[in-house]
């Protein structure tokens, strides 16, 4: 019964490691830009949340519906003023960039916020659950993996159907006749930042009413988010989530064996599939 | 032939590509309505003039004016908005887009005129039963026309065409090349860059001969005999 139990909150977890690893995946197929800093945008989405509920009294989750604009319009503003003069390179510059950035975020909290672990306290969601016979399935957990597949699938919407998710296609396609049909292709390339950025704030937002969090804790979240993503296969939004999803039983079952092993155990899930199936379990073989 | 301004002037102008100049002192004049193809051999700097046109390329000197307005440091995707639509070489369809994607992202600049999809499907059949298909997945005179029907969609003014002939074989080409009347027809000004000089006269009002990056002879191809047309495309004095 723990097993299923722990194998069910795994699933769960995987809504979350879902949230954080979109934007990232985003990036990667518009731009081809691997964005370093991105666990560390989460940080800053949680600390934002934290002001605005010290600040306001509101609830954490309502501080979404500002935080997230704010996070769009912070990585449109940082593609179009810093990180469109690094694409187009060698790959090498985004790298360097984004990994500065990181440093930067990072001591920019560690200086308004201390090191202490803070957290966002959302109230009886956190500790209310659903018993299904003999499991219990907690609120909030389920409602970070509704949450995880909603955007998901908002955002698969934006690409499959709409002018703009067209645009950003073709810009990832190749951005030089992307110009030639009209696109700003810099423009393009914002807004893919403005919905990787919208998109990791609310995978902070859930992270800090889930656990607690501090101003270093952003690596840590960006390797999660890696591993889903690869483990899910590059460029398939659906196998982002069943890439977190795998990630998640993987840690909640190694922390059953030991609680040590559980990130471990995630670790070496993904380093399988790495060896074993390179293209992820969703992605396209690699054909070059 | 109109008379007023032309619609495309370039003048004196001078353009690299990458290490080394591509382009000396070209000047060319594209009046509205007219077929214009540039030929040359290989490297003489055709694809670079379309390219800075565009505005892909940069220029060191000269100028580039489209209907009376200076396209200096404008990017090209605000050429695409004033009416200036290329169809690069190599087709450039964007592969994860499917054929009728490819068509609607063409409309992206929003300029109103007579080209949708309907129209574009009706002026390349061929296209018509496979709207649903990926776009890499068609061969590559089904490519060359869904370039030019992206193109079309952005309903330039200007239409600039790429070595439309390029590896297509004969047949293909001039199914290609049997479109143009109508293009002509809804008013587009078609400026085309071609290596099958047989195809640029037949297909042209008048001819520009780049050689090496300098223009070597032009005028209608009525005008011109095969003599000078050899000796400015190969460079043999006659």
């Amino acid at each position: 019964m723990t097993t299923a139990n722990n194998l069910v909150q795994g699933l769960l977890l995987g809504g979350l490691y879902a949230l954080f690893a979109t934007g990232l995946s985003l990036m990667f197929g518009v731009m081809r830009l691997v964005n370093l800093a991105h666990g560390d945008f989460a940080i800053l989405a949680a600390f934002l949340a934290l002001v605005a509920v010290d600040g306001t009294g509101v609830h954490p989750l309502l501080t979404l519906a500002v935080v997230v604009p704010a996070m769009f319009v912070l990585g449109y503003l940082l593609q179009r003023g810093v990180l469109n003069r690094t694409v187009g390179g060698d790959g090498l510059a985004p790298v360097l960039v984004t990994f500065g950035l990181s440093i930067i975020l990072q001591n920019l909290l560690l200086e308004l916020f201390s090191a202490d672990s803070r957290g966002l306290d959302a109230g009886a969601v956190e500790d209310t659950s659903l018993a299904l016979g003999r499991l219990n399935v907690g609120w909030f957990p389920l409602l970070t993996l509704l949450t995880g597949a909603a955007v998901l699938a908002g955002l698969q919407l934006l690409l499959a159907r709409t002018r703009l998710g067209r645009a950003l296609r073709a810009t990832s396609d190749d951005p030089e006749a992307a110009q030639l049909v009209g696109i700003d292709h810099r423009h393009a390339f914002a807004v893919a930042t403005g919905l990787a950025l919208a998109t990791v704030a609310i995978a902070g937002i859930f992270l800090g009413i889930r656990t607690t969090f501090s101003p270093a804790l952003g690596p840590t979240r960006l390797i999660f988010a890696f591993e889903a993503v690869i483990i899910g296969g590059l460029g398939s939004l659906w196998g982002t989530l069943a890439g977190g999803m795998v990630l998640g039983v993987a840690q909640t079952l190694g922390a059953q064996v030991s609680p040590g092993w559980g990130v471990l155990t995630g670790h070496l899930v993904f380093l399988a599939v790495l060896a074993f199936r390179p293209s992820g379990l969703f992605g396209k073989p690699v054909t070059t | 032939m109109s008379t007023g301004p032309p619609l495309l002037r370039v003048s004196g102008l001078d353009a690299w590509y990458g290490d080394f100049q591509a382009l000396f002192d070209v000047s060319v004049l594209v009046a509205e309505g007219e077929v214009v193809a540039i030929i040359g051999a290989n490297g003489a700097g055709k694809s670079t003039l379309l390219g800075t046109v565009a505005g892909l390329l940069p220029r060191t000197a000269g100028s580039v004016t489209f209907d009376g307005r200076e396209l200096a440091g404008m990017p090209a995707h605000r050429r695409v908005a004033l009416g200036i639509s290329m169809v690069p070489e190599g087709r450039r369809i964007f592969p994860s887009l499917s054929v009728e994607e490819n068509l609607l992202v063409g409309a992206q600049a929003r300029r109103p005129g007579p080209w949708t999809v309907a129209a574009v499907l009706e002026l390349f059949p061929l296209l018509g039963d496979k709207r649903r298909r990926g776009g890499s997945q068609l061969s590559g005179g089904e490519q060359q026309a869904l370039a030019i029907g992206r193109g079309l969609m952005a309903n330039p003014r200007l239409l600039l065409l790429d070595e439309v002939s390029l590896g297509l074989a004969p047949i293909v080409v001039r199914r290609i090349y049997e479109a143009l009347p109508a293009i002509r027809a809804a008013g587009t000004t078609v400026v085309l860059v071609e290596q099958d000089i047989g195809q640029a006269l037949g297909a042209a009002d008048r001819v520009y001969c780049l050689l090496e990056g300098r223009v070597a002879l032009e005028g209608a191809p009525t005008e011109l005999d095969r003599d000078r047309i050899a000796a400015a495309y190969f460079g043999v004095r006659a």
